[in-house]
């Protein structure tokens, strides 16, 4: 294993680091050091969430907002204090646009049930258009699907260019006046391509279409700031951001969220309830039906101060800096071709790839074997894979904790992928 | 994982390609994108051919090739036992170490054996041992298979 990446200017004191990650010190298979690069399917978790975690079911724990008791207060308390500390990771201009969902899939669903059961202006219906891109994840294509078949609107998207961007050639005949809302994601999961989020927007807004972003990727690995953004939802989710699982947001303006109706009924969610009608709870609770993930916050908002005590501007900086040593890196293995775009530039610190021929299923297996850990397949992003003509990808993923050394262990492990399969 | 068996396997299989069939089928993995196109053709209560065509990793391509090689030739009714044979082995979680007996229903395909620790990989190894079976009752039809096993 060479050193050749050390004194990158911008790294995070990954050792230091990594100290926080138990996980990252286990060995696999008899020995081997495990190499974590499946970051993008979702994050380790640092010892400060595990204690958050360990710490509200041992000493806390009980139902939210409902009860007098001490144990309700707290858990309720530490609920909304979550609910708090994510508003200001975002730089939210309110607590109550943060809605506490199961994941990002959850949120995006949310979205679109609400916007099929708006009344005016929201209303998705038939000839209306919903507009997507063919580098969503299927969390952000199968709901508009949904949506367009319930109701008659047209789904439309854009296409993607050779080099893994978004292809916003003919963004003017993609989105029209009789465009509802534009869903994209901001960070690719299989391309790893950041968008201009800018671009889209203005258009959406010219026309009066809702702009949703899927965030998935961008929120655990730069600072994310919903008012800069200027959509009108974004959505992610806490298990890739150092967080627990069961536990996603959606934040909307405070004016979508008043006006939009509830999708899911139940608990925690009303105002007043009779054998005939009821009354909701204002946002956000209207829309967290039933007892929430509750523990699952408590981690989320650990995980949020854990990485704003780093800083999400050094989180990015470090990534963007792995980043461009591993594609350089991943440029000299003979007939490995990336899937996305072949520079650092606008990118985030997802690659994929493909070795010759060889199946990403074997190239994942003899570097599982090795101790690494890649994804391999399509990523949940099908339809990425049909536009590029391969079945599939091997997908290596960074985040704060990786390191150079562990670039140049998936060049080397590629290197055996290649001798034994060659 | 790997035994050389699979890998000769893989890299030079038996009876790729498509030729004459009496029923084809279209098989996929929807998590990995592994398919297969597979034909067979019979002849009586002979298996007369089995081709295929496919993409997918070398574990699911060497299987295909294992099958070719084993059924080709073979009665029904001895290829079906093979066929239980096979899936009995890959369902063993790697329980199942394969004696003399089973090593001489099963031939080449007992390199398998260590491919059914991995849960994720079990599905590659049974995608043409599936289509197989699909195929042949499609070719000889519901009435006719239950016949011939009764």
């Amino acid at each position: 294993m060479t050193d050749s990446g050390r004194g990158l200017p911008g790294l995070l004191d990954t050792e230091a680091i990594r100290k926080d990650f138990p996980i990252l010190d286990r060995a696999v298979h008899d020995g081997a050091k495990l190499v974590y690069l499946d970051n993008a399917a979702t994050s380790q978790k640092p010892r400060q969430v595990l204690d958050a975690l360990s710490g509200y079911y041992e000493r806390h724990n009980a139902n939210v907002h409902r009860g007098v008791h001490v144990l309700a207060e707290e858990a309720t308390a530490l609920y909304e204090g979550a609910r708090d500390k994510v508003a200001a990771f975002i730089n939210a201009p309110s607590r109550d646009e943060v809605v506490f969902t199961k994941n990002a899939s959850e949120s995006l669903n949310l979205v679109a049930n609400m916007l099929g059961w708006a009344d005016e202006p929201y209303r998705v219906e038939r000839d209306t258009e919903i507009v997507i891109t063919e580098m969503e994840h299927h969390s952000n294509i199968v709901p508009w699907q949904l949506l367009a078949q319930r109701t008659g609107a047209k789904l439309k998207w854009f296409g993607l260019t050779d080099d893994g961007r978004l292809d916003l050639s003919n963004i003017d005949e993609v989105i029209t006046e009789k465009t509802k809302v534009v869903s994209f994601v901001q960070v690719s999961n299989i391309l790893g391509t950041v968008n201009p989020v800018e671009e889209i927007v203005r258009r959406a807004q010219d026309v009066g279409a809702l702009v949703v972003v899927d965030a998935s990727q961008a929120a655990p690995h730069m600072a994310l700031d919903v008012q800069a953004l200027q959509a009108d939802f974004v959505a992610f989710t806490g298990h890739k951001m150092c967080g627990p699982t069961g536990i996603g947001v959606l934040w909307g303006r405070k004016g979508l969220l008043d006006d939009l109706p509830p999708f899911l009924g139940g608990g925690e969610m009303i105002e007043t309830v009779s054998m005939h009608s009821s009354t909701y709870a204002p946002a956000p609770h209207k829309f967290e039906a039933g007892t929430p993930p509750i523990a699952q916050a408590v981690g989320l908002g650990a995980a949020v101060d854990y990485l704003s005590a780093i800083g999400m501007d050094r989180v990015q900086a470090h990534e963007h800096a792995l980043t461009e040593y591993a594609v350089g890196r991943l440029r000299e293995v003979p007939d490995l071709r990336i899937i996305g775009p072949v520079t650092g530039e606008n990118r985030g610190a997802t690659i994929s790839f493909t070795l010759g021929d060889i199946h990403p299923h074997d190239v994942g297996q003899v570097l599982d074997e090795q101790g690494i850990a890649v994804r391999v397949g399509h990523h949940c992003a099908r339809p990425v894979c049909l536009r590029y003509g391969i079945p599939a990808t091997t997908r290596a993923s960074f985040y704060l904790y990786s390191s150079p050394a562990e670039v140049d262990a998936l060049v080397d492990g590629l290197e055996q992928v290649r001798n034994f399969f060659g | 994982m790997y035994q050389d068996v699979i890998l000769d396997h893989y890299k030079h299989p038996h009876g790729r390609g498509l030729r004459d069939g009496d029923a084809e089928v279209h098989h996929v993995n929807p998590t990995c994108g592994d398919e297969i196109t597979l034909r067979v053709r019979y002849e009586g209560e002979t298996v007369a051919d089995v081709s295929y065509e496919g993409q997918g990793c070398s574990i699911s391509q060497a299987s295909a090739s294992v099958l070719n090689e084993l059924l080709v030739g073979k009665e029904l009714d001895e290829a079906r036992r093979i066929q239980d044979a096979f899936l009995e082995l890959m369902q063993s979680k790697g329980q199942l170490e394969p004696d003399d007996a089973m090593e001489e229903v099963l031939e080449d395909a007992v390199a398998f054996a260590g491919v059914s620790k991995y849960p994720a990989r079990v599905k590659c190894a049974l995608l043409s041992w599936m289509a197989w079976k699909d195929a042949t009752a499609q070719a000889l039809g519901e009435g006719a298979a239950k016949e011939r096993t009764a």
